[in-house]
């Protein structure tokens, strides 16, 4: 389980999470929403231990994410980052068996690269790709080969962030269900972010809004629609009138 | 108090903030470089801490020493050839004057092996090298490749640092030799051909009046350089801001820092090594 409790964290004098408060069990598949600016990425950062929090605390499982054993910590988690964040210099095949090629459950070449081949067949990709550099590959194909790098070691917990920002509505359609698939046959947890209400629909168990540093509203999926909150609302459907202020 | 007092009291006034605000800014000033000093040894501190404990990522370090050193070989040769020249040409212009053309290829040689040969290998590796670094880790930065790399159980200082600093200190030096040896070379052509000089004699004053220390001094220099320019490079791109201006701002601070950082270490192990 993922806990966090009473998480701050500001850039300046910029109060990002101003007391976070949220509990992810183990197998749920949690969506953040929230405006751009909200600091929703920063939550996830904060978890990886990537942005120190300025107060309170994140544990999973019980264990600190400041104070535990990074790799060990670290290779709990598989993340898919918003524009891919695929090593320019290495080829698709070593990106996505980055993990499994150092560190200490480093394995042989061969077996490391038809691992990759096998997670690049599992997102839709031909073994071909594995050769080619990440600039030869279109925006879509980058995803589906930052996915695959994600779920490489087979995490218990992946995060997904901004998974189909970018690509368009039918591309979009296959990320989410790759990831809703993946989730599921895998038994992973998972956090994605997204401004995509078809991602929202899609992927997730519970969603949690943030908005002004806080969890603004936090349930099943199946509730959105009848929250009664007027964020919620006017967030879910798209409106420029509402509570959230459309210049920020 | 009379109209024409007051208002000097008021420009006295006037001066003393702008004064004061001039101080200010210098104290910033000072306080931002000081600050950037601490940071930049606490980086190359840890950097050496970071080379000595494992893990080493070996096949990062060899695609870097053919990064740094093999592809860096024309330009450093290149610039040693003309530079050996030109100074052949000088040394002779300024020795005819006291009837001194016979320690053309001497001078040449000392002049090549202790001070141009390093100091110009390790300018023209901080132009091609400070800067490509720095762009490759900032864009990895802006790219979220760095985070990428730490989710990864990967330390960036590890993967990215270490390997560039080592292969630079390692590869320079004998960018270094080779440059000299291209050095001598561009001096004994200009030598033979414009100065009238013979073959044999020149190559016997360029032998005979060479010493070890000569050499490996400049060999010394060069590694120090190389670490120089690599560590700046690696520390630029890791403190690059975001976008392209951040990128494009590391590239620049990159190339002149080492620059300036390179000559004031040569003067520094110049005065080391060979100081009276």
């Amino acid at each position: 389980m993922i806990e966090l409790q009473n998480v701050h964290k500001a850039f300046g004098r910029n109060q990002v999470l101003k007391g976070i408060d949220i509990e992810v069990a183990r197998g749920e598949s949690l969506v953040v929403i929230g405006g751009s600016g909200t600091g929703k990425s920063v939550l996830i950062k904060c978890i990886l231990g990537l942005v120190a929090p300025d107060a309170g605390r994140i544990t999973v499982d019980g264990h600190d994410a400041l104070t535990a054993e990074r790799t060990a910590f670290l290779a709990r988690f598989g993340m898919l980052f918003q524009g891919g964040a695929l090593f320019d210099s290495l080829p698709v095949w070593q990106n996505v068996a980055f993990r499994l090629l150092q560190g200490r459950g480093k394995r042989p070449r061969d077996a490391a690269r038809d691992t990759a081949i096998g997670k690049l067949r599992r997102v839709g990709l031909k073994p071909e790709v594995a050769d080619l550099m990440p600039a030869e590959l279109s925006g879509g194909m980058q995803k589906r080969v930052g996915l695959a790098r994600a779920i490489a070691d087979d995490p218990e917990i992946i995060f997904f962030d901004e998974p189909t920002a970018g690509l368009d509505p039918i591309m979009s359609g296959v990320i989410n269900a790759l990831i809703r698939e993946i989730v599921d046959e895998m038994g992973a947890t998972a956090i994605t972010i997204t401004h995509d209400m078809r991602s929202v629909r899609e992927i997730a168990h519970k969603v949690a809004m943030l908005h002004g540093g806080v969890i603004r509203w936090h349930g099943p999926v199946d509730r959105i629609e009848t929250s009664g909150d007027p964020y919620l609302d006017q967030f879910i459907h798209g409106r420029a009138d509402g509570p959230i202020e459309s210049v920020r | 108090m009379s109209a024409g007092a007051a208002g000097q009291q008021q420009q006295r006034r006037r001066q003393g903030s702008a004064a004061l605000r001039a101080l200010a800014a210098l104290g910033r000033a000072t306080r931002h470089l000081l600050a950037a000093i601490g940071h930049f040894s606490r980086y190359a501190l840890l950097t050496l801490m970071h080379m000595l404990r494992g893990p080493f990522y070996l096949r990062e370090l060899g695609a870097q020493l053919y990064a740094i050193g093999y592809l860096s070989l024309p330009v450093v040769g290149l610039t040693a050839l003309f530079t050996g020249g030109a100074l052949a040409l000088q040394i002779y212009a300024g020795g005819v004057r006291f009837n001194a053309e016979a320690v053309v290829p001497s001078i040449v040689a000392i002049g090549m092996v202790r001070e141009l040969g390093p100091v110009m290998a390790g300018l023209m590796v901080a132009a091609r090298v400070a800067s490509s670094i720095a762009a490759e880790i900032g864009t990895m930065k802006v790219t979220e490749q760095l985070d990428a790399l730490v989710t990864l159980s990967t330390d960036p200082m590890k993967y990215l640092t270490v390997p560039r600093v080592a292969a630079a200190t390692l590869a320079v030096p004998v960018l270094v030799g080779v440059g000299d040896a291209i050095g001598i070379f561009g001096g004994y052509m200009v030598g033979i051909t414009r100065l009238g000089f013979s073959e044999v004699a020149y190559l016997r004053n360029t032998v005979d009046f060479l010493e070890f220390w000569d050499v490996a001094s400049g060999l010394v220099k060069g590694a120090a350089f190389g670490f120089i320019v690599a560590l700046t490079g690696c520390y630029c791109g890791m403190q690059s801001g975001r976008g392209a201006q951040g990128v494009g701002r590391a590239t620049k601070t990159a190339v002149v820092a080492s620059a300036v950082m390179i000559l004031a270490a040569n003067y520094l192990l110049t005065e080391l090594f060979f100081s009276a």
